[in-house]
């Protein structure tokens, strides 16, 4: 699946995380910002790359920016951000949740 | 998450649905039940972010015996479909319908319910509903509301809309709810389900809550809707028996115990005859008893 549009997901308040997702050329290309990205840097964009990867998603540009977000509120916010880049907020692949 | 018809309802604190910190903390408070809100305390543009994040955190965070309840998108929204699939999918307790005026929409979103239920390889029937009545149409319908299914576990009083809707507002003394709250709570208990109070927002009046919440425990609501955390323990206090009324309670659970034992089927305590309602008033406090920890394991008084 291509990117259709930009989108984001998530806000930069306490517990939360802000997901930006750009149409790429060359895989996955990351731009973390987290007080933890040394600890669990690498679990946040594993759990991205799963969530881009159950929609077909070969190209991407992820910014990311962390606010000490749970995986499962990182989850939601990448389910977001797909539905919304790939224009499908209305009909949503239920399968992949 | 446990589904009862007979299980304690004293307080449903919303959450609102886009929040991660206040939704990866909302079983910290003790609430009986945990209402997750798509509805009103999430803008248009984040209604999909809500409906995911809520999904997850239903799906993965262990809110112990809490019952969880989301209040979806009204049927004339958009989002109506898409949350009711999102939320039976996540294996939700309880929907709740706002602004339910009429039966008809309570039949239609059982319909779509059980459809979802079908979709997602949920067991048929196990997704409750209830409903907020919210205007003069839901009030004059209430009664085929709260019978309309036998999903339907609740009816609640959404006091805001309604006062609106009654052309007045909300005053201290609660007057211009007094119809309203007889006619849900006589509707709810007819049809064998539980009433909810609507929510008291003005947290800087402590003793106009108390005032509220003493009103609607004397007329047998069930509980109260709430906004705040610190709410859930003050309408607890309210709701929490003396312990006149525990050991009461305890004897009349003992007398049935004795005349079981003597295969009697009459039983008397203190010279009197104890009747259902009787029993059925003690067993609630029992349950009452145990939830504010005023008795032990074994039935026991350890208030002070």
């Amino acid at each position: 699946m291509e990117i259709k549009q930009t989108a984001m997901a998530g806000t930069l308040e306490s517990s939360d995380i802000q997901i930006i997702l750009r149409a790429g050329t060359n895989g996955y290309e990351f731009e973390l910002e987290s007080d933890v990205a040394k600890q669990f840097g690498d679990q946040i964009k594993a759990t991205i790359t799963n969530v881009l990867q159950a929609y077909a998603i070969e190209n991407a540009q992820i910014s990311v920016v962390d606010k000490g977000a749970l995986d499962l509120v990182i989850k939601a916010r990448a389910l977001t951000a797909v539905q919304r880049a790939l224009a499908i907020v209305d009909t949503p692949n239920w399968e992949v949740m | 998450m446990a589904n009862s018809k007979e299980r304690l309802r004293r307080t449903m604190m919303f959450v609102p649905g886009n929040n991660p910190a206040m939704i990866k903390d909302a079983g910290i408070f003790g609430a009986d039940s945990i209402m997750f809100d798509l509805e009103d305390a999430v803008s248009m543009a984040e209604k999909d972010a809500a409906r995911y994040l809520v999904y997850e955190a239903i799906t993965t965070i262990d809110y112990g015996t809490a019952e969880l309840v989301v209040r979806i998108n009204g049927l004339d929204t958009p989002y109506y479909q898409n949350d009711i699939k999102a939320m039976v999918k996540a294996g939700i307790d309880v929907i709740r319908l706002p602004k339910a005026e009429t039966a008809e929409m309570i039949h239609e979103l059982e319909a779509l319910v059980a459809a979802a239920e079908v979709e997602f390889g949920r067991e048929v029937g196990s997704t409750n509903l209830m409903a907020a009545i919210e205007s003069a149409k839901g009030v004059v319908n209430a009664n085929e509301i709260a019978a309309a299914s036998p999903r339907m576990i609740g009816i609640a009083l959404s006091a805001e809309d309604y006062t609106t809707d009654m052309k007045t507002h909300r005053y201290p003394d609660g007057q211009e709810l007094l119809y309203a709250r007889n006619v849900i709570l006589h509707a709810a208990r007819a049809a064998g389900i539980a009433a909810f109070d609507t929510v008291f927002t003005n947290m800087d009046d402590e003793a106009g809550f108390y005032r509220e919440t003493e009103l609607i425990h004397q007329l047998g609501f069930d509980g109260k809707s709430l906004v705040n955390p610190r709410q859930v323990a003050m309408v607890n206090k309210v709701y929490q028996p003396t312990e006149k009324e525990i050991r009461n309670a305890q004897q009349v659970i003992l007398a049935i115990e004795q005349a079981r034992i003597k295969g009697s089927g009459v039983i008397s305590l203190n010279g009197q005859m104890v009747d259902r309602p009787v029993v059925l008033r003690a067993e609630r406090v029992m349950r009452l008893a145990k939830a504010n920890n005023l008795v032990d394991a074994e039935g026991e008084y350890i208030g002070k």
